[in-house]
């Protein structure tokens, strides 16, 4: 893909909801509450998944597997239930919109 | 997104927003400053606050630290196991530097929360609008007869700062002869790491077990019992150092003997070869001189809205000097949390905004029971209302269902990640 800086520039200024103030901060700190082990932003290290960049539809369905046991865990399966439906989707919603790494 | 190929010219004509985004990977607004903040304070909490407040406005922050490196607690014990070099554990501020914070190294002397300033050790001062301290714990040794001295200091090493205490630790453990003893004193709760004492007790265990099989491990605990993942350290204990480690609750020291190396408890007499002695913990002398101590005479009651101390208004205060929340521990993955509360707060402070009134936070704690097998505790706190306090939520949280090589990987992942996270640390 060729490399076209303000393409780039403008998708992580749109990608990026907490650079309009208020409007994105809810997901935002929710979200920033995930960093220490899946990195900030969602970007990881080491063997924790990222969650940057995958679908909304993807991470709320992977949360709601991780509350009912459908999808077995060492831990998330006791995190998940920690979080209201609402704020599941507003943190899914915010690594949605970050740039996959 | 590569920022090596945005030539200067295109920077500059990007103006500040764009250079932010391709300089941190992240959207460091533009614009003018929107206020001054000192963070008093380098470790878990303070740096993650001062990351965070650059990582989500344009805030003119400086971090004042007293060490020239961050060296991490977590981790910690596996150096006195002789499994890791405490290199590994030590990270720099370069990357807060880049991410365009004032790194001073220094010790802080007051903070004059009237003039709105804080004065350092070398007479400078530093103005601020708002100030965030994390000043982490300073130590009771007055609780325990003999221990405010210099030479029992010394000789009674602690281990709970990590740094030149670990190492020295560390070498001590190493220098004793197979069949020695090995004895760990436990303050009662609350204390910085609540899991963290009985993690070492493994972790030494494991190496004992290997390398001198006939020395004894002997934890004596000031509490009644096992103050995190109890069942799951019991088990440890029996299973895997059955015959070398001996757990005793009930045993609170009272007075040690610099002279002698004797350690009076409650109830016996001890004389080890290695005594580790961590003693009963406070909030750390600034707070203390700050006014800000007004719980318990110990530890710094705060708004956790925003933080803010309830004692002196615009000092923010994180981490292992505030008085908790329920079930909330003194852990640096918790003064992590608290400093993104804070730093969200803050910014909205500073911009005249409300503050977000339905913050959360969530702690999880790995604790090494061998070389390589980990377990942990995780919760997560939601602000209540009512309350005016984060409360655990029921039915979530909870502990390993049994000790994994699995979670040992995850610890040192929850490592890497942290550190980068409060440090802004570059990819490799």
């Amino acid at each position: 893909m060729p490399y076209r800086p303000w393409s780039a520039a403008a998708a992580l200024l749109l990608a990026a909801p907490w650079c309009s103030a208020q409007d994105g901060t809810a997901g935002r700190n929710l979200a920033a509450t995930c960093a220490n082990c899946h990195g900030t932003g969602g970007v990881s290290r080491g063997e924790l998944p990222s969650l940057a960049g995958r679908a909304t539809a993807e991470l709320v369905a992977a949360m709601a597997d991780f509350r009912s046991g459908a999808r077995s865990a060492t831990i998330m399966h006791q995190i998940a239930k920690g979080y209201s439906d609402e704020q599941v989707r507003q943190i899914a919603a915010w690594f949605a919109a970050q740039p996959r790494p | 997104m590569d920022a090596h190929l945005l030539s200067r010219r295109r920077v500059l004509a990007a103006g500040a927003a764009v250079a932010g985004l391709a300089l941190a990977g992240c959207a460091t607004p533009g614009g003018p400053s929107i206020g001054r903040v000192v963070v008093v304070g380098g470790g878990f909490g303070g740096a993650t606050a001062a990351r965070y407040l650059r990582l989500w406005a344009n805030v003119d922050v400086t971090l004042v630290e007293r060490n020239p490196d961050f060296v991490s607690c977590p981790l910690s014990n596996l150096v006195l196991g002789g499994f890791r070099q405490i290199d590994s554990l030590t990270r720099g501020y370069d990357g807060l530097v880049a991410a365009g914070v004032k790194v001073v190294r220094g010790e802080v002397s007051a903070i004059d929360a009237t003039a709105r300033q804080v004065r350092l050790a070398d007479g400078s001062t530093l103005p601020y609008d708002r100030v965030i301290v994390s000043p982490g714990i300073d130590f009771l040794t007055d609780q325990i007869g003999g221990l405010a001295s210099p030479a029992a200091q010394e000789r009674f090493l602690h281990g709970w700062k990590a740094g030149a205490q670990t190492v020295a630790l560390r070498r001590r453990i190493e220098a004793m002869p197979d069949g020695g003893l090995f004895a760990l004193a436990i303050p009662k709760a609350p204390f910085r790491c609540p899991p963290g004492p009985y993690e070492r007790a493994c972790v030494v265990a494991a190496y004992l077990k290997q390398a001198k099989p006939k020395s004894k491990l002997l934890v004596l605990d000031a509490n009644p019992e096992v103050q995190s993942k109890k069942a799951l350290f019991e088990k440890a204990f029996k299973e895997l150092y059955g015959g070398l480690l001996e757990y005793r609750p009930n045993s609170e020291l009272k007075e040690v003997d610099a002279a002698s190396g004797v350690a009076r408890f409650e109830f016996e007499d001890i004389q080890a070869d290695v005594l580790n002695v961590v003693p009963p913990q406070r909030a750390a002398d600034i707070a203390r001189s700050t006014g800000l101590i007004n719980v318990a005479n110990r530890w710094v009651g705060v708004n956790w809205l925003s933080l803010e101390s309830t004692a002196v208004p615009g000092v923010h205060v994180l981490g292992d000097a505030v008085f908790p929340g329920p079930a909330m521990p003194k852990s640096g993955h918790m003064a992590n949390q608290h400093a993104k509360v804070a730093a969200a707060a803050v910014i909205q402070l500073l911009k005249g905004e409300p503050v977000n009134p339905a913050p959360v936070v969530m702690n999880t704690c790995y604790s090494f029971v061998s070389a390589s097998d980990v377990i942990h505790v995780a919760s997560v706190h939601q602000y209540n209302v009512e309350q005016k306090t984060f409360v655990p939520v029921q039915g979530a949280g909870g502990v390993s269902a049994a000790a994994s090589a699995l979670e040992g990987r995850y610890a040192l992942s929850w490592a890497e990640n942290i550190w980068a996270d409060m440090l802004a640390l570059q990819r490799a």
